[in-house]
């Protein structure tokens, strides 16, 4: 029964999260890595034997680059082998050879080999790093066959330096060693290896003695071997649980086991992030390395704040998460955190600090054991030997400057100065009181320096002038002692308060002004409906920040990212800054890989500028080019957060932006199709008719009985067919001027114009229409230019009298013009029936007639066109009827620029 | 007035329009040739060496400017151009390039002739040796040689940029003159973006010259295009 079956079917969460990751394997390539302890092991060997077995069972297998060292026996497993030829890079007169990435994405073959995973790439390639290239290679869906020896490993590169004393520089993420999908551990005992290297088959004799010394020592081979092995075995143990996993095979540990790093500029901290990866990887933990500034770190040279950000960078590598805080306390700020994020083991460094300083001041170790709570601590010995922290320099306060000593001795001068006067009348006490007042004040106002030299010249001259014997520094009572001591000390003390206010004041703007700048933000993207505008919005917030320049790259329809038109300054001024072909491609790179590229990044950190792709939900907008003067401005973990964090906020405004206007795309085919069922009804009356009457005389004209017709009668049917031929024509027009119209955008065309102008070609067209009525014109003879499309604004007018003319037989009509400050208003009047009450409004909309059986035709095209002009001018339009009779049409344009001179 | 007979050759693809053209043209005394497609027509133009050529803008082989431009390499005489509406762009662009005048469609019978007629009679001023110094328009009249304009025989006062934007404008009489042309013609070259001085000139021209100025009789607006000093000024108004 299945109440008695044991509970032992896999978690569906578990279940899904291996199905999502199979389906990113089946799209990514696969990676196979031959492992080894030490060069000459035979790797490339191992590599270049199973590509052969490949490729006689008819796989496509290219090589894509392979270091020979001059190894015979690896040469001739080339033979037969495809192999990529290499790309050549020249830099500094030197002509370099390197794997070529782009030939083998080009290429895509099945499986590609690639030798040394831990190379660095020569300037002017795409990464810096080889293991990049690779992951690029498997983003593509290649597979990628590669080698790699153990001291390359980035978490065992410090046991690695121990053991050999050798420090190895190039590194590969653990990561990447742990995503491989198969590690072939390419093993040779010690003893087989250095009698290779003896034989010259590893080196070159010259170079083999060299490394014999130096790396090949017998004990070094054991120790690369031991942890090569330990290694490999660890990832058959992970695979090996996961199987378990898979098949339901229960195992317990402690779940969410979260570790904390606190990190500083002390190269102690390296250490920390190396033992908080092992210690995580160990537990299977996630893992976080946080970076606490307090006021006092600030002050830290460049130099110091510099191996802070490459401790972080290292501990993103190792897989961490990081983050840079700010606040007054390490301990309380790096605890804050802890609990936020469920942190279950904390690491910090063993202090290196002597006894009597921990009496004064409680150890960053003990105030956070003390306010540790459940989270277990962790502290990691300093080497011995290393060199102690760097103490970080005085900050050039600005009371440090003369001028605040001038002041704070010109304080002490006045407060002399007014105890001359009282000394005869009041006690000594009080003068003291009097002096304290002014070293108080110099404290407050000017820091310490200036106030320790308050206290003194306080001292001194109410020693020298009211301390009997006066006139003299001899004190004859010691009791006065005791008075100086307390005004030095009162003003060490309030000077440090202020100094401390000051500070947290500080940190607390700068939270503040990051809040505030991303508030602002998002409250101007908020009121902007275009890409462009939102991404001139960022350019502008980014540039408050940062000095430089930045544009906003967009793609074609193509998803070819377009060199910018321009790019925007910080003062407002644009400049053509030359994207060179390579910096294009570097922003093609960021936006088709949703990652930032360029400088401070992993992808052609070169370039001098950074491109920051535009990600949203759904997909990449563009992206955000950012040129700073000092490119240093970037190397702040916090100034990027910014930055991402502006560029994200915009991304999504850009996303919502486009899918309104995809919804308004929609709601404009659903109008079109309206517009389209409307037109077909109404084509059925309005063309019909005209077009009977054509055909109708027409067919009599060239009939059997036109010899019959009397000349007034053949003039009356020939008059009906240029008439009615000019109704359709009409109607025609009005039919092509609202599709136009409406298909997407108005483009205007605008120019300065005079409305008397306008008025002039309306009439003359409507000369013919016109006869027999009176047409009234009052124009103020100041009636400024209008700025508006010539031809726009003569049809509305036309459509307007054209209008009156129908709906008002016989009557004669008003056209009037008057400039407001802001605005210029037309109204065109007649002084016929007047619109039907309630009309008003509905006037404007397609297809609405004012009376649906009147004869006169003429779809109610006109109107509409009105309305569309007017608002693509940013005017408004109305009707309505006059209070003696008639209709009263009247629209207003904005006069929303100056005429030129 | 009964124009002297035109030898005519109209570029234009439609056979509806073709018949319409050769119908209406020869019962007027001209003589028609017609060319469906470009090529035809710059053959036949060599060929035949028309006084006027009538260039239909949309054509099947060859676009309309570019048939404007291989005729003024050598043919001197006047083009007109036939276009739809709402293409003022391209109106300008085919008078820039060289064409005379433009008509567009539909039009009567009696614009067409209308404007073969201007063409006709600037021909014969440009061909003829003596020099005009007297332009005469219904109430206006323009002495030329004087510097002198009148209305109705009493004398009227023009600045000297209003003077010289009238003559230019009466020279070319029928004619349509594109702000182009006219900025170049009396600013210079340099201000041929500046279409506003044009106005402001046109305004008070207007109401010096005109009884009313928004229904003028002499200058008449192109809307989009340009501007044109009327043919035959008491036919309207």
């Amino acid at each position: 029964m299945a109440a008695n079956l044991p509970d032992a079917r896999p978690d569906p969460d578990a279940l899904l999260e291996r199905v999502q990751r199979e389906e990113v394997h089946s799209r990514r390539g696969r990676l196979k890595i031959f492992f080894g302890a030490a060069p000459g092991v035979g790797k490339s060997y191992a590599m270049l034997e199973a590509a052969r077995k490949q490729k006689a069972d008819g796989t496509d297998v290219i090589v894509g680059y392979v270091e020979l060292h001059g190894r015979p026996e690896t040469e001739a497993l080339l033979q037969g082998m495809e192999v990529l030829p290499p790309q050549t890079l020249e830099h500094r007169g030197l002509t370099l050879i390197e794997f070529d990435l782009d030939a083998a994405l080009k290429r895509h073959p099945r499986v590609v080999l690639v030798d040394e995973l831990a190379h660095s790439n020569h300037p002017g390639a795409r990464h810096p790093k080889r293991w990049m290239d690779i992951v690029e290679l498997l983003e593509a869906g290649i597979d990628v066959y590669t080698t790699v020896n153990v001291q390359h490993i980035e978490s065992l590169n410090d046991v690695v330096t121990q053991i050999t004393g050798v420090t190895v520089r190039e590194t590969v993420p653990d990561r990447v060693f742990d995503a491989a999908d198969e590690v072939e551990l390419v093993d040779l005992p010690p003893d087989d290896l250095l009698q290779r290297m003896r034989e010259g088959k590893v080196y070159a004799p010259e170079k083999s003695r060299h490394a014999l010394e130096a790396f090949f020592r017998k004990g070094n081979l054991i120790a690369l071997r031991q942890l090569a092995l330990r290694a490999t075995a660890e990832r058959v143990d992970a695979a090996m649980r996961e199987y378990r996993d898979d098949h339901s095979i229960h195992e317990t540990w402690a779940a969410g086991e979260r570790v904390l790093v606190c990190v500083g500029p002390d190269p102690l901290s390296e250490r920390l992030v190396r033992a908080a990866r092992r210690l995580a990887s160990a537990l299977h933990a996630d893992w976080h390395a946080i970076y606490v500034e307090t006021p006092k770190l600030t002050r830290l040279p460049r130099a110091a704040r510099d191996r802070v950000l490459e401790v972080l960078k290292l501990a993103e590598s190792l897989g961490a998460e990081t983050a840079n805080l700010s606040g007054e306390s390490v301990a309380q700020e790096a605890l804050a955190f802890a609990r936020q994020n469920n942190v279950s083991k904390m690491i910090v460094g063993k202090p290196t600090r002597s006894r009597w300083q921990d009496r004064f001041q409680p150890s960053l170790v003990d105030e956070i054991v003390r306010g540790s709570g459940h989270i277990d601590v962790y502290v990691i010995s300093g080497e011995v030997g290393a060199p102690p922290a760097p103490a970080p320099p005085r900050l050039p306060t600005r009371s440090s400057h003369w001028r605040a000593y001038a002041w704070s001795a010109g304080v002490v001068a006045a407060i002399t100065a007014l105890c001359t006067v009282l000394y005869p009348n009041i006690e000594r006490t009080n003068l003291v009181m009097l002096y304290l007042l002014g070293t108080v004040l110099a404290a407050t106002r000017f820091g310490r320096g200036p106030s320790v030299l308050a206290a003194v010249l306080s001292v001194c001259l109410f020693d020298f002038l009211f301390v009997p014997p006066e006139y003299s520094f001899v004190i004859s009572d010691t009791q006065y002692l005791i008075t100086f001591a307390v005004m030095l000390a009162t003003a060490l003390i309030i000077s440090h308060l202020a100094a401390r206010g000051r500070r947290q004041a500080s940190v607390a703007r700068a939270r503040e002004r990051r809040a505030a700048e991303q508030y602002a933000l998002s409250r101007e993207l908020a009121q902007s409906r275009d890409i462009d505008g939102l991404g001139a919005i960022l350019r502008r917030h980014l540039l408050a920040g940062i000095d430089g320049q930045a544009a906003v790259l967009l793609p074609d329809a193509e998803g070819r990212i377009q060199d910018p038109e321009r790019f925007c300054a910080r003062d407002g001024s644009e400049a053509r800054y030359p994207v060179p072909g390579n910096d294009l491609g570097i922003a093609q790179w960021a936006y088709d890989h949703r990652r930032k590229a360029g400088h401070g990044t992993d992808t052609l950190a070169s370039a001098n500028a950074i491109f920051l792709p535009l990600n949203a939900q759904r997909n990449c907008i563009g992206v955000l080019a950012l040129r700073p003067k000092d490119p240093h401005q970037l190397d702040v973990p916090e100034q990027m957060h910014l930055i991402e964090s502006l560029v994200n906020q915009t991304a999504v405004a850009m996303e919502r932006v486009r899918l309104t206007q995809t919804a308004h795309t929609a709601d404009v085919q659903v109008e079109s199709e309206k517009l389209r069922n409307v037109l077909l009804s109404s084509i059925s009356h309005d063309f019909r008719t005209p077009l009977a009457s054509i055909i109708g005389a027409a067919s009599t004209l060239s009939g059997e009985h036109a010899t019959a017709l009397d000349p007034a009668q053949r003039h009356g049917l020939e008059t009906t067919i240029i008439e009615e031929a000019q109704r359709l024509h009409r109607l025609v027009d009005n039919l092509l001027d609202l599709t136009r119209l409406t298909q997407g955008p108005v483009q205007l065309r605008r120019q300065w114009l005079t409305f008397e102008e306008i008025v002039g070609s309306v009439l003359r067209r409507l000369h013919d229409a016109l006869a027999g009525r009176d047409v009234r014109v009052d124009l103020p003879p100041d009636l400024p230019l209008i700025h508006a499309d010539e031809v726009l604004l003569e049809q509305l007018l036309f459509n307007l009298v054209e209008n009156a003319l129908k709906h008002a037989p016989g009557s004669d009509l008003n056209i009037r013009a008057e400039a407001t400050l802001g605005s210029i208003s037309v109204s065109v009047r007649d002084h016929g029936p007047g619109l039907p009450p309630g009309e008003e409004s509905r006037v404007f909309d397609k297809f609405h007639r004012g009376d649906v059986e009147a004869a006169q035709s003429g779809f109610g095209l006109g109107l509409a066109i009105c309305k569309v002009i007017v608002e693509a001018h940013g005017g408004r339009i109305s009707a309505h009827n006059a209070a003696d009779g008639g209709a009263e049409f009247l629209f207003t344009l904005p006069r929303d620029a100056e005429p030129p001179e | 007035m009964n124009p002297a007979p035109m030898q005519l050759l109209a570029i234009e693809d439609d056979p509806q329009i073709q018949r319409f053209l050769s119908a209406a043209l020869d019962a007027n005394g001209h003589t028609l040739e017609i060319a469906g497609t470009a090529a035809d027509g710059l053959r036949l133009a060599t060929l035949r060496q028309p006084d006027v050529i009538i260039v239909d803008l949309g054509l099947p082989d060859m676009s309309g400017l570019d048939v404007i431009a291989r005729l003024r390499e050598w043919f001197k005489r006047p083009i007109l151009v036939l276009s739809a509406r709402s293409q003022e762009a391209d109106k300008i662009a085919a008078l820039d390039a060289g064409a005379d005048d433009y008509l567009t469609k539909p039009f009567g019978i009696g614009e067409l002739l209308a404007r073969l007629r201007v063409a006709q009679r600037h021909v014969a001023e440009r061909d003829g040796a003596t020099l005009q110094t007297r332009i005469d328009a219904d109430a206006l009249s323009i002495d030329l040689a004087a510097h002198r304009v009148q209305r109705d025989g009493v004398d009227l006062h023009l600045t000297p940029t209003e003077y010289q934007l009238l003559t230019v404008l009466a020279k070319h009489r029928g004619k349509v003159l594109t702000h182009r042309q006219l900025l170049r013609e009396i600013w210079g070259a340099a201000h041929v973006e500046s279409p506003h001085y044009l106005r402001i000139y046109m305004r008070a021209l207007r109401h010096k010259i005109e009884i009313d100025p928004t229904r003028p009789r002499y200058l008449l607006t192109e809307v989009g295009v340009g501007y044109r000093f009327a043919d035959d000024p008491a036919a309207k108004h």
